[in-house]
């Protein structure tokens, strides 16, 4: 059953909700991609919120006018319109008061989610509202769609995506150095508004697979799992597609083939595996591997500033550097140095010597620039160069008793 | 010429102020990720003296500071104030941040600002009293903001708000008082105001200590100067340490020849350049 | 309206969004002070989660357990969001979006996937409550406050709220001066010897209790509303922080109870039938005093001078 689920053997509405889902997901993952880098990931939140007040309002135009309110374009229609406005009240809040852009997404979230709440509760007293189920705006709820629905959410999807990758190169400039972008005459407000547009469209689009709570995880969960491979914006953009792409496929699949397993969570579900995995395991930037670099490093650091207080003869203050040099055979439990840890001291001090030498003469500028305590001075400089340096040293007198 | 080796590497060769000193830090090292911006930093302040912390941009100035005062974690280190432990010594210190770690918006008043100063006394629930008032008042003429005490912090300017800051300061009482940049962006009469109330705490036998990066008045305000650039380059009074070798050491060249002029020190040794 | 109507219907509820309004907006004004104002988002939606994994530890839909699996799922967010955004130096808003909504949809998922049919345990409630459910049967009119007997009766909701409130009232008082210099400046507060991290904890999991005190009652949306909108626009009133706490009690109690009023009688008045949601009202009456004070506030711009006395 998973297994045809994945392989899109479900039946054709299926297997178009699970293409939506995915293409939608890529779209998510690429533009929340300029979201996440511009550090207005919550924005998101703010604008899905916010579309539950016109999801209501459109319902509630549409039986007036004598439809049964359950078309989809209305719905989502109206759903745009009422984030638009949320996401200017956002941005009018945080730029026309003082108050924090945190505190406009905050306040717009819960009080257009609050009247679109007051607005259910009266769709519910309405003849039609009994069976409106816009509960499943909330949520998300791909099951028994109809193919006209089915279909508008593969179509829109395709849509928002073919949009997301045509913007990718200002975005990916405004995103990456806004200043440079304003300097080659690109209008960046416009990009972001652009942006924020495309954000709206994913929202919209993702109302009725993923639900308004959980959209945000689709635009915010791909970018920051992706950054933790790559350090730069375009390897970002391309691994946050995939994952997102492949997040929705997967859950959408799973919740075509097994019971009570509503397609939002899933989703997000499977997004956040690939996020906890590649928190915890991806290479430089994963836990592990920081933790391991740290560690190390730490030992490096005491070893050598444990080396030159050998060398200056000076007491070690701190317990770890002596557990350490006596590890390393360095030192005696007293704190005095070994022979083999003297000849290390001395090493270190010339290296030091050399180090110091070198930071002051604007000639060796370039290799001054490495300097970080621990790089070994022969990987920055020829022999020669070390000679020239080592001929201004004065040796008398430096080796410690 | 030639450099001794055991003089130039940054560690302190003698240990004998270290209980008495009122800040003594030895093998400081802190580092953002991989690279250290402060490496095996020793430094020995001598007490009733101006010192200045002085070296290039990212040298590692207000991180050392930071790092003594437990703000930021270093890799390893010890620091210790009147040779105990900064968390048996708190009461004893006063530190001005930079000004652009505050939040300047924040809904209170000058004078507010100035009783937190008086918060290690006051505790948790202790009733602001009007001594407390008038402490803190008196805090503020000798910094001249007096006029200021109601209005809210947001609306002075840069000058004011360091001179607000040093105010608190002044309210701590403190043996020891850690300065990070306060001539920063401050107006000339602010910085007149801010050296004379340094002056006359150091004069009062207190203890200063401030990152500074205006070379030209260092010689006009401090009595002392530590150089660094990672590691420590120098230490020592302001006529034998703050010298051309020294600066050169420190800055790696970076100061033309003209700034040396400026600063009437000797110009380089012709073999060195 | 008179008292044997009101008495019985509306004054519990009515109380009980006052106080709830008021426990969350006390430490609002702090986190809207240190730009955190989305960790009540975040704690509000990690609620549901916790209830359901209570409801399955322990079989039944009961307080007490369902309120500590609340707390605790509110601090592993917490602490999940700060380990995230330390080890993997990510920035504080997109480590909230990672952690709330994983969380959230995990206790759909949950729910979903257990039989729950049987008990009264659903999105929506957690979502937005049923303040109008809280009937004081016992009740027939003013002097029913008087009366021990029909006290008795008093639904669980308004006395819990009551303590959780006077708790959190109690943490601001007493944790005032800390509060206020480490938001202010917490390089300072660091080296006169505050724990600023410990502090910082223990704000939010005071956020917390209120939060979960207050979603049994009226659900998780009008928490969000009142850890954010009432302190904001406090903020945009009065430079100063006393007083700014001071206005924030005050637009929280006021949004309760025209909240309340025109959720319940609103509809009555233009000539609907049924109430609507009261929570979701007193959200929006909360946002209303928002923009208002977003347009006339005497303090609403960043650095203006201030108004002359």
């Amino acid at each position: 059953m998973i297994w045809d689920a994945l392989t899109l053997q479900l039946g054709y509405n299926a297997t178009l909700v699970t293409i939506g889902a995915a293409l939608l997901g890529m779209a998510a993952g690429v533009g929340g991609t300029f979201l996440f880098l511009r550090k207005r990931a919550l924005v998101s939140d703010a604008i899905s919120h916010a579309t539950l007040p016109g999801v209501a309002l459109a319902f509630m135009v549409m039986v007036a006018l004598g439809g049964d309110g359950r078309n989809l374009i209305g719905l989502l229609g109206g759903a745009a319109i009422s984030a638009a406005a949320g996401l200017l009240l956002v941005s009018w809040l945080s730029t026309h008061t003082r108050l924090a852009e945190d505190a406009a997404i905050g306040s717009v979230l819960s009080v257009f989610f609050g009247f679109g709440i007051v607005l259910l509760t009266v769709i519910q007293t309405m003849s039609a509202g009994q069976q409106a189920g816009l509960e499943g705006f909330l949520l998300g709820s791909t099951a028994g769609m109809l193919r006209n629905d089915a279909l508008v959410i593969a179509g829109s999807a395709a849509v928002t995506l073919a949009l997301v990758l045509l913007m990718r190169r200002p975005l990916t400039l405004a995103s990456f150095d806004p200043d440079y972008a304003i300097s080659t005459g690109q209008n960046v407000t416009r990009t972001d508004l652009a942006m924020m547009g495309l954000v709206l469209a994913v929202t919209v689009v993702g109302l009725k697979i993923v639900g308004l709570i959980l959209i945000v995880a689709l635009l915010i969960i791909p970018p920051v799992t992706a950054r933790f491979w790559t350090e730069r914006t375009d390897h970002v953009v391309l691994i946050a597609g995939v994952l997102g792409g492949l997040s929705a496929y997967i859950g959408a699949a799973l919740s075509a083939a097994l019971p009570n397993m509503p397609t939002g969570p899933i989703i997000v579900l499977v997004g956040f595996g690939f996020f906890a995995l590649s928190l915890l395991l991806a290479p430089g930037r994963g836990v592990v591997s920081a933790l391991l670099r740290h560690s190390a490093y730490q030992r490096r650091v005491h070893l050598r500033q444990g080396l030159l207080a050998l060398a200056h003869g000076q007491p070690i203050y701190e317990r770890l550097t002596l557990r350490l040099l006596q590890t390393q055979g360095w030192a005696r439990p007293d704190g005095v140095a070994t022979s083999d840890g003297r000849a290390r001291a001395i090493k270190a001090l010339r290296d030091e010597t050399r180090w110091h030498i070198i930071r002051s003469d604007p000639a060796y500028e370039a290799a001054a620039s490495l300097y970080d305590g621990l790089t070994e001075i022969e990987t920055v400089l020829t022999n020669d160069q070390i000679m020239e340096i080592d001929s201004r040293i004065d040796l008398r007198g430096a080796v410690p008793a | 010429m030639t450099v001794e080796l055991a003089a130039v590497a940054g560690q302190s060769t003698s240990d004998i102020n270290r209980a008495q000193s009122p800040l003594a830090i030895r093998g400081m090292t802190v580092s953002y990720g991989q690279k250290p911006a402060v490496f095996s930093v020793d430094m020995t302040v001598e007490p009733g003296k101006m010192t200045a912390i002085i070296g290039p941009n990212g040298a590692g100035k207000s991180t050392l500071l930071k790092a003594a005062l437990g703000i930021l974690k270093p890799l390893a280190g010890t620091t210790t104030v009147y040779g105990k432990s900064v968390s048996e010594q708190r009461h004893r210190i006063a530190y001005v941040p930079q000004r652009a770690s505050v939040d300047w918006d924040f809904p209170t008043r000058v004078i507010d600002v100035v009783l937190m100063g008086l918060y290690p006394q006051l505790g948790l629930l202790g009733r602001v009293r009007p001594m407390h008032r008038a402490k803190a008042n008196d805090c503020l003429i000798r910094v001249g903001m007096q006029d200021f005490a109601t209005r809210q912090i947001g609306q002075l300017s840069g000058g004011q708000q360091q001179r607000v800051f040093l105010a608190r300061a002044l309210a701590q009482d403190a043996d020891l008082y850690l300065l990070d940049e306060p001539f920063a962006g401050v107006d000339a009469a602010t910085e007149k105001a801010i050296i004379g109330v340094l002056k006359s705490l150091r004069d009062a036998g207190k203890t200063v200590v401030a990152v500074h990066h205006d070379l030209s008045t260092v010689a006009e305000y401090f009595d002392n100067v530590f150089l660094i650039n990672t590691r420590r380059v120098a230490e020592g009074p302001v006529a034998s340490t703050f010298v051309t070798q020294t600066l050169q050491d420190a800055y790696g060249g970076r100061l033309a020849g003209a700034q040396m002029e400026a600063l009437r020190l000797a110009p380089l040794d012709a073999s060195t350049s | 309206m008179n008292g044997s109507e009101f008495v019985p219907l509306s004054l519990v509820p009515m109380l009980t969004g006052i106080f709830v309004a008021v426990a969350c907006a006390l430490p609002g004004n702090f986190l809207v002070l240190r730009r955190q104002a989305l960790i009540g988002d975040a704690i509000s939606h990690v609620v549901l989660p916790g209830i359901v994994v209570a409801f399955l530890l322990t079989g039944v839909v009961s307080t007490w357990p369902m309120l500590l699996g609340a707390a605790g799922a509110a601090i592993v967010a917490v602490v999940a969001i700060e380990a995230v955004r330390r080890l993997g130096k990510i920035e504080a808003g997109a480590a909230m979006g990672v952690i709330f909504t994983a969380m959230f949809a995990g206790g759909v998922l949950l729910l979903e996937q257990s039989d729950t049919s049987s008990v009264h345990l659903d999105v929506e409630h957690a979502l937005y409550g049923n303040l109008e459910s809280l009937i004081w049967l016992d009740a027939t009119g003013w002097s029913s406050l008087w009366d021990l007997e029909a006290l008795a009766g008093l639904p669980v909701e308004l006395p819990r709220m009551a303590i959780t409130l006077v708790v959190v009232a109690l943490f601001i008082a007493i944790f005032w001066r800390p509060l206020k210099i480490s938001t202010f400046d917490e390089g300072f507060a660091r080296t006169i010897g505050m724990q600023t991290n410990l502090l910082g904890l223990a704000l939010v999991i005071m956020a917390a209790i209120a939060a979960v005190a207050a979603f049994d009652a009226v659900g998780s949306i009008i928490v969000i509303a009142m850890f954010i909108c009432p302190p904001a626009a406090a903020r945009l009133m009065t430079n100063r922080l006393e007083h700014q706490v001071g206005w924030s009690v005050a637009f929280a109690a006021l949004a309760a109870i025209i909240g309340y009023v025109l959720a319940g009688y609103g509809p009555l008045w233009i000539g609907f039938a049924d109430s609507v949601s009261a929570a979701g009202m007193i959200a929006t009456v909360s946002g209303l005093i928002l923009g208002i004070t977003a347009l006339i506030g005497p303090h609403r711009l960043r650095g203006a001078a201030a108004p002359t006395a």
